[in-house]
């Protein structure tokens, strides 16, 4: 397959608002469901043992009139809830059999509730992860939320979730997540061959779709980007930080590619590499889990960095390894966990003398000139900074 | 007789309306709102009562046939007449204010020149009056600051030239007195006014002074019958600067959600977007707030946004609607936020998007918010009425019929010329119920 | 987030009523004496604490003789005394952005100024930040900036919120364990203490005390005239308890005497205390949900008093631990029962709770409706209470409304804005009566 035509049918995944594939593949077999899941980090793993499907909602993007998702929420508060809830009140979710609602912050936290209030008849969870993270703490904590989400979709399931059938999905996502560390690999080297407007559709396409048959996509698009002949530029390299939950508009990307910047690394999607190792697929399988979570996982501002020398270790490790001249803070409006990080982070990097620029965004931002100017500048300074 | 009037004090302009004892609209007056919230009142009021003099001399004349045919005419004659001698004797104030004012202004050796010169403009300004309400004058504002003030320019600037006067001594002196002038009432003159204004138009009208005495009889005879304020009840953002006592104030909400259901008696839901707000109100079959939703603290959505849009574009506020209707593309707006807007506007411009359609998506835009507002307070319901200045913008009502229809399917919309008024007729509407149900009398007060 | 506590001031216009007096005056003093022993510390080698007021362990940060700091009530002071402006912009212009908590913004900008606290009086700079992460995602980026520009010691003690509207065994027990295996631990460290269960005990009986006391002040607005205000008034009585006060024998005595002066009020039907004299006439009685906006305190206050209003009950009243439902401090199982007020506190309750919650006390109070007062700072609160509003409205039949305003930023208070829709609101919970009467 064809760099374009990979490309053209995550597109078409990115712009389904109905999720069309999501019900096409409930279609293939009686009796099959699907469970929508929010920003940051869930176990699939658990959904796909129990044989349903989990789907990604990143909110509605550029392109959804919102207007019952408005009449929930103050002109103070980020956009993805509102699309959220118009999505869920205008029947695009209907194909979801129930909704995970991760510890991310206080308003996602409380659309779990909203959700409950709107959507009687969906099975809807709070996910609350551990901010504790000692084995027999945190760990005991978390192990035994898992142990409820396993119960809860067996119940939905009609017949409980065996310790086999989650040693089989860690198998088959740990395979994604290989895959999916490979693409950033691949970009990282070389970025010209892998943009990041497409790398980021390769990846909301795995939101959608089957792990396996997402992995199979990864990997194919790797091949026919390797083989592309593209040409090199002479951009900036830059880790794009913030955008882990409401996501920007595909526009706003390619405006920070075209204004001369490699996107080398992202925290966009980071349920697909939140878990940084492959999780045993031998013993205790939540054990496994809660070990990988506590111990092995990406950082994002919704976790507690347990001693203040963590603080921005993360975001360091991605500037050194993917070799990154600078940072860009893009941070949704009215994001909490964004905006309060920013300051810490940006300290950081000072000290270690790392570049950086900031701005915010919404979903639905429709001025892309601004933030192409603002990239441009960064862009350029880096380059003259490098060169003196 | 007993009249029931409600003033709606808003930010821009003050609005009155009388109705009688049956709840008949005798009479409406809109006069801009001032520094001065008592004299707005007051002159909307007086403004109000007049427009209903001039119902009860049409009903009269009807009912005698004494204009048969020239009916229409006659009045429309009397009114220009009687706006006429009311512009006379302010611009003689005006002109008595002006020459208090040099002497207490600083013009040193200048003032008497002044003086001079302000003789003369006034002489120019009265002579040029009855021109500017003859048949088909063409004013731009009905308000006395504004024609006089643009007559008193034009005119003092040449004078000034003529005489070699400073033209800003007499801006000086225009500026510290109309103020003056404007809050002043006039109330003890209406009537000397209308009679004089009767014999002006009997005059205009030669063909009508045969049947002078069966013309002025029912006339004299309404001016005779005192239209009583028997119940006023004030609303609108200034509404607590009025010199009312609580129980004569009621919220612009509860006001325009009752002026809506006596406009439209199915009325169930309102929306009203005016310059500062936009307001979704729901309203039980006898026109109680059930409910209702304001835009919060950010002005996204509000009139104010497609004022701040025609600046942007360099239009005029009623250019919009007009160029927005010519869009045969979807163009999607995103933003509502009146900063970001301008931003929005600059890049779909730059990016060769049409005007007309940047302009529709701008409305569809205005409405989603208000939409939002409307979800937010409970739905649309039938039948729906829609009021405020954003009522009067026709790409916005395309706008609202298209998502109404979407969301909402099928239902009434209503949407009233002299929707301006509707909060002063809820506030009408309440001095009525007061007297005729609740048995209440007006209280004792200062008057206005 | 939020807090209680404002200082009684000498301004306040009381009526001369001996045994009031009595109530206003320990309030005053109890708040203080705190900042005062905060002020003393450093000389008299106390350590210092710093947590928030929802999930305040306050029993056990005194089993270790901290002088205990709180920042939202910090905050809280610099926004009654006119400061709060100038700290947000000074926090603004370090670097947060004008989007997020001015709690933070407040806090941060007046650790900028030195360590002069809301009285002027020294504020040390905390030895420990006891991150009681309770009903609030923003208290952890809140101490984790501080830890980050000042290294403060920061210990997390992680309270699951309740997703299901209900306190888990397994949510408890991850909270009692974080109690012995890290929290306590490391209080012991840092303050050289040694912990002792049995003072905790000794504490948790005063706390049992105060609470039963407390609750039974709040309740009296069930009577008709209400004798208080449970919301602005309100913020006034959950002062000590709600922060360093609560398991000392001075709230409790704070509390009893609170209590009897309510009680003669109720004997005596009186209505609320307001800044302006006794209320005259009860017209409309509401229950609030959302935290009051500080900085225009009084003005707020007035707009309600002015029309007769009085808020029967609020849920901010419980943001330091929700009481009226049956909870009590525990002496005999100590942790356990700090475990579970740190899980029960208000806004740790999911959507459905708190809206049951709302109408219950609508219907208890006998409240004419529903006022949200919805504070951009706190998307706790905030965000979902548009959902809270269109429920209650459905669930009691009776009308609600919707109000915006901020903690301590002062650029977020639109006094004509607010005023209108306050009117626009009583006014029409008196149509309606008078429809429903004819």
């Amino acid at each position: 397959m064809s760099v374009k035509a990979i490309v053209d049918r995550c597109e078409a995944l990115f712009e389904d608002l109905n999720f069309q594939a999501v019900k096409d593949w409930k279609a293939a077999a009686p009796g099959r469901k699907a469970i929508g899941y929010m920003p940051v980090y869930v176990p699939r793993e658990i959904i796909h043992a129990a044989g349903m499907l989990p789907v990604g909602i990143l909110g509605g993007g550029d392109q959804l009139e919102v207007i019952q998702g408005d009449a929930y929420y103050q002109s103070y508060i980020c956009r993805i809830p509102r699309s959220t809830i118009e999505l869920g009140l205008t029947g695009r979710l209907d194909c979801l059999d129930g909704m995970l609602f991760p510890s991310i912050c206080d308003v996602i936290r409380n659309l779990s509730g909203m959700w409950q209030i709107l959507f009687k008849d969906k099975y809807v969870r709070y996910f609350d992860v551990p901010q504790e993270y000692r084995d027999a703490v945190g760990g005991a904590y978390y192990v035994h939320e898992l142990e409820i989400l396993r119960d809860d979709l067996g119940r939905l399931r009609g017949r409980p979730v065996t310790d086999d059938e989650l040693r089989a999905a860690i198998g088959v996502y740990n395979e994604n997540r290989r895959a999916i560390r490979d693409l950033y690999a691949f970009r990282a080297r070389t970025p010209w061959l892998a943009p990041t407007a497409e790398v980021y559709l390769v990846l909301r396409a795995g939101m959608v779709l089957p792990v396996d048959e997402h992995t199979r996509l990864v990997r194919d698009y790797i091949a026919a980007a390797s083989a592309a002949d593209r040409p090199r530029r002479d951009n900036a390299r830059v880790v794009v930080t913030g955008v882990f939950c409401e996501q920007p508009p595909l526009g706003l990307i390619k405006s920070i590619e075209m204004a001369g910047c490699y996107i080398v690394d992202d925290d966009f999607m980071l349920v697909t590499r939140w878990l940084l190792e492959d999780v045993p697929e031998t013993g205790n399988p939540l054990e496994e889990l809660s070990r990988a979570f506590l111990h092995h996982s990406a950082s994002t501002s919704a976790k507690y960095d347990a001693r203040r020398e963590d603080k921005g270790k993360f975001l360091l490790e991605q500037v050194r390894t993917r070799g990154a001249e600078g940072v860009v803070f893009a941070a949704p409006s009215f994001c909490d966990p964004a905006l309060l990080e920013r300051p810490m982070l940006q300290d950081v990097l000072a000290k270690h003398g790392i570049p950086y620029t900031a701005f915010k965004y919404a979903e639905n931002t429709g001025q892309m000139a601004p933030i192409r100017e603002q990239a441009g500048t960064f862009a350029d300074s880096i380059k003259l900074w490098s060169a003196a | 007789m007993r009249c029931f009037i409600g003033i709606d004090l808003g930010s821009t302009t003050t609005k009155a309306v009388v109705i009688d004892e049956n709840q008949n609209v005798l009479g409406r007056g809109i006069t801009n709102s001032r520094s001065n919230y008592d004299t707005a009142a007051a002159i909307a009021k007086q403004e109000a009562l007049v427009n209903g003099r001039f119902h009860l001399f049409r009903q009269a004349l009807a009912s005698s046939g004494a204009l048969n045919g020239s009916l229409e005419g006659f009045l429309a004659q009397l009114e220009r007449d009687f706006r006429l001698e009311q512009y006379l004797e302010q611009l003689a104030d005006l002109e008595a204010t002006c020459q208090r004012n040099v002497g207490t202004a600083k013009f040193g050796d200048a003032a008497k020149g002044v003086t001079a010169a302000l003789e003369e403009v006034f002489r120019r300004l009265s002579a040029e009056a009855p021109r500017l309400f003859a048949p088909g004058a063409n004013r731009k504002s009905d308000f006395f600051r504004d024609i006089a003030g643009s007559q008193y320019l034009a005119v003092g600037e040449t004078v000034a030239k003529e005489a070699g006067v400073r033209y800003d001594f007499l801006l000086n002196v225009f500026d510290r007195s109309i103020i003056e002038v404007e809050n002043r009432v006039y109330g003890d003159s209406i009537r000397r006014h209308l009679l004089d204004a009767l014999e002006r138009t009997f005059r205009a009208l030669p063909e009508t002074a045969g049947r002078r005495d069966a013309v002025a009889e029912p006339i004299r005879g309404i001016l005779d019958v005192p239209m009583e304020e028997t119940y006023v009840i004030g609303t609108g953002y200034g509404r607590a600067r009025l010199p009312f006592s609580k129980e004569h104030i009621r919220s612009e909400i509860l006001c325009h959600g009752l002026g809506a259901h006596v406009m439209y008696p199915g009325t169930a839901t309102v929306l009203d977007i005016g310059g500062q707000d936009t307001k979704a109100i729901q309203v039980d079959p006898h026109g109680i707030v059930e409910s209702f939703q304001m835009n919060d603290r950010c002005a996204a959505g509000c009139g104010r946004y497609l004022g701040y849009i025609a600046d942007e574009m360099n239009m005029g506020l009623h250019e919009l609607g007009p160029l927005a209707m010519q869009s045969t593309k979807n163009v999607r707006i995103n933003s509502t936020c009146t900063v970001f807007a301008g931003a929005e506007l600059r890049d779909r411009l730059a990016l060769g998007e049409k005007r007309e359609d940047i302009m529709a998506g701008l409305h569809r835009a205005i409405i989603l918010r208000a939409m939002s507002i409307l979800a937010r307070s409970g739905g649309i319901r039938n039948e729906f009425t829609f009021t405020g200045g954003v009522a009067k913008n026709e790409a916005a009502v395309k706008a609202l019929k298209e998502l109404v229809a979407e969301n909402y399917g099928e239902l009434t919309l209503n949407i009233n010329p002299d929707s301006i008024y509707t909060g002063a007729l809820g506030g009408a509407t309440f001095a009525w119920r007061a007297v005729v149900e609740e048995g209440k009398v007006a209280e004792r007060r200062e008057k206005a | 987030m939020s807090t209680p506590t404002p200082i009684a001031g000498p301004e306040s216009r009381r009526k001369p009523e001996v045994q009031k007096e009595d109530a206003m005056w320990l309030q005053k003093e109890l708040i203080n004496k705190n900042y005062m022993e905060l002020a003393r510390a450093r000389g008299e080698g106390r350590k210092v604490s710093a947590t928030f007021v929802p999930g305040n362990l306050n029993e056990l940060l005194m089993c270790f003789d901290f002088a205990r700091s709180l920042p939202e009530t910090n905050a809280l002071q610099n926004g009654m005394r006119k400061k709060s402006g100038k700290f947000i912009m000074d926090a603004e212009r370090d670097g947060q952005s004008e989007d997020v908590c001015t709690y933070v913004k407040a806090d941060l900008g007046m650790m900028m100024g030195g360590e002069i606290g809301p009285t002027g009086d020294p504020l040390p700079t905390p030895d420990v930040l006891l991150l009681s992460y309770t009903g609030c995602f923003t208290f952890m980026k809140w101490f984790e900036l501080i830890r980050h520009k000042y290294g403060c010691e920061t210990v997390m003690l992680h309270v699951p919120y309740q997703g299901d509207g209900k306190i888990a065994p397994n949510m408890r027990d991850y909270v009692v364990k974080q109690l012995q295996e890290n929290v306590i631990p490391t209080l012991e460290r840092v303050s050289g203490v040694k912990f002792d269960i049995d003072r905790l005990r000794e504490y948790m009986k005063e706390s049992q005390k105060a609470e039963e006391d407390l609750v039974a002040v709040l309740q009296s607005a069930k009577n008709r005239p209400s004798p208080i205000d449970g919301y602005f008034g309100a913020v006034y009585y959950i002062g000590p308890i709600f922060t360093a006060f609560r398991g000392t024998p001075e709230a409790t005595q704070y509390y009893r005497v609170l209590r009897g002066e309510i009680e003669q009020r109720v004997r005596e039907g009186k209505g609320p205390v307001t800044p302006e004299g006794e209320l005259a006439e009860e017209k409309y009685r509401l229950v609030v949900e959302g935290p009051p906006n500080w900085t225009s305190f009084r003005d707020f206050w007035k707009m309600f008093y002015d029309e007769g209003a009085v808020v029967v009950t609020s849920t901010y009243a419980k943001v330091g631990g929700v009481y009226d439902f049956g909870f009590r401090h525990d002496p005999d199982r100590p942790l356990e029962s700090l475990a579970e007020y740190c899980l029960g506190c208000y806004t740790n309750l999911n959507l459905p709770s708190r809206i049951d919650m709302i109408c219950k006390y609508i219907e208890e109070y006998q409240a004419d409706g529903l006022l949200i007062n919805s504070i951009k700072s706190c998307n706790s609160f905030s965000a979902g209470q548009l959902l809270i509003l269109r429920e209650v409205e459905k669930r009691t039949g009776k009308p609600a409304a919707f109000i915006e305003t901020d903690l301590v930023d002062p650029r977020y208070f639109s006094a004509a804005n607010v005023k209108n829709r306050l009117e626009s609101y009583f006014q029409m919970i008196k149509q309606k009566r008078t429809a429903a009467a004819h």
